[in-house]
């Protein structure tokens, strides 16, 4: 089963019919320890409760990064393979990207109240995730323009690759820049800053949030094809009737004529 | 090299005739300038601070309006297609078209800019840091605008629609532009710095930017 096997639609269809329970029922699976292990995780020294934030927190923002960087993996697809699914792909994983940015920003937001004393603070990496999550409803608004889904594909795709040139000033931009906002501590050299109580649940979470990202995503790819079929049976169905409906104008002239003369 | 030289003297000539409408990037900035002390009062003091934010505003919106029809004109009688069919890559073809957009409608929002400085209370200082942090920058707004008006002649479609795809992209250059030119006026960073970054990412969208409004002025038109 390579790729290329799944750029008939039908074939997909099946495939993910198949794989989309288990995955679902893993994601739930997941979460649900996830957010058990996180309810139950220590407090913070410094931050008290306020920490607990940080489990749905961080998960939602590496998500609003990975989703761009599927975009621009599909984004090829359609530039250099013409895979058929490829524009699919990127145009159903921009509303789900689009979500996890925001509930990034709202999280991140809520947690900044307590901690930094304002909800909001124009510092490096919180503009250039709001920058992000205004590239994410450009996009959707690129996609809802244009009714030919093929032409629209390949605009959106110039377009993701050229904002996929943000994601690495977001990754590194708390390290350029000394700002408000922490610099990286999960992944880095050295091994990780945190403390193993905090490292696992939010592992388990940003484990379960790529499960329900992938999950939400093929089925809102299944959304997308079977969309389009609807979307081209109604055009035949239109061009049918509007071509009976000449054929039937045209006789009904004929026998217009034939009572005249 | 000849025709890409022919391209672009063709279109700095077709811009500054009747039709063209490159001055009128002029006279938008003029005229976005002068509406600000209506909306913030005539305090002097607080227009000399906000003075090289409202001048690099007034630059991007007139870079970005003009920028509209760059591919639009030549979509219409044809000579689009002419230079994508043309043995010059049209990669190159592009970057020509968008330096030439630059000679007619970027360099003279610079040499409007010290008549405006004056309208903003900028001293002399002031007024040169903007126009030199403006030459540096406007041609990253023009050749990341291209991108958009290659999506806007593939989709027919314009105005508001490329102003949202292609703001964002414009940010960090509206950063970094304000940041040097803040650096001359009230300090303490040093002006090299941003400035340094502005030029990079000048020359980073000039070689970004042909790439992909080729690309999608190729997948694109049909």
């Amino acid at each position: 089963m390579t790729l290329i096997d799944l750029a008939n639609p039908t074939r997909f269809l099946a495939l993910t019919a198949r794989v989309l329970p288990w995955l679902a029922a893993a994601t739930v699976i997941l979460l649900t320890i996830g957010l058990y292990q996180a309810a139950y995780a220590p407090d913070d020294y410094q931050q008290g409760a306020t920490v607990k934030i940080m489990f749905i927190h961080v998960p939602n923002a590496w998500l609003s990064m990975f989703v761009w960087g599927v975009m621009s993996i599909a984004s090829l697809g359609t530039l250099v393979w013409r895979h058929p699914l490829a524009d699919v792909a990127a145009k159903a994983a921009a509303p789900i990207g689009a979500a996890f940015t925001f509930l990034a920003l709202l999280t991140g937001s809520l947690w900044g109240r307590p901690m930094w004393g304002t909800y909001w603070e124009w510092d490096a990496r919180l503009t250039s995730v709001l920058i992000l999550f205004l590239m994410y409803l450009g996009l959707m608004a690129l996609w809802r323009a244009v009714d030919d889904p093929s032409r629209a594909a390949r605009a959106a795709a110039v377009l993701t690759l050229v904002g996929a040139l943000n994601l690495p000033i977001i990754k590194f931009s708390v390290d350029w820049w000394n700002t408000l906002h922490q610099p990286a501590s999960v992944m880095r050299m050295g091994g990780s800053a945190l403390d193993k109580s905090f490292l696992v649940p939010l592992l388990v979470m940003a484990i379960a949030f790529t499960l329900l990202f992938v999950t939400l995503h093929l089925a809102a790819m299944r959304n997308e094809i079977l969309r389009r079929r609807v979307r081209s049976l109604q055009m035949m169905q239109a061009s049918r009737v509007a071509f009976s409906s000449e054929l039937g104008a045209g006789s009904r002239q004929e026998n217009a004529s034939k009572g005249a003369a | 090299m000849t025709a890409l030289s022919a391209l672009v003297r063709r279109d700095v000539r077709i811009a500054l005739r009747v039709g063209g409408g490159a001055l009128i990037g002029v006279l938008f900035f003029l005229t976005v300038v002068v509406l600000m002390p209506f909306a913030i009062g005539p305090d002097l003091a607080l227009l000399s601070r906000l003075g090289p934010a409202i001048l690099w505003l007034g630059a991007l919106l007139a870079s970005l309006l003009t920028l509209d029809r760059l591919f639009m004109a030549d979509h219409e009688d044809g000579s689009l297609d002419l230079i994508t069919m043309s043995r010059t890559p049209l990669e190159l073809a592009c970057a020509a078209k968008a330096l030439a957009h630059w000679l007619a409608a970027g360099l003279p929002l610079i040499v409007a800019t010290p008549v405006l400085g004056l309208l903003l209370n900028l001293d002399m200082v002031a007024t040169a840091a903007v126009a030199l942090t403006l030459l540096a920058g406007t041609p990253a707004l023009t050749f990341t605008g291209m991108i958009g008006a290659a999506l806007a002649v593939t989709l027919h479609r314009g105005g508001l629609l490329m102003a949202v795809l292609v703001l964002p992209l414009s940010i960090p250059v509206l950063i970094f532009g304000v940041a040097a030119s803040q650096a001359v006026i009230v300090g303490p960073m040093t002006f090299g710095a941003p400035f340094s970054i502005l030029c990079a990412l000048s020359l980073v969208s000039l070689v970004i930017g042909p790439f992909a409004a080729a690309a999608s002025l190729r997948h694109g038109l049909d």
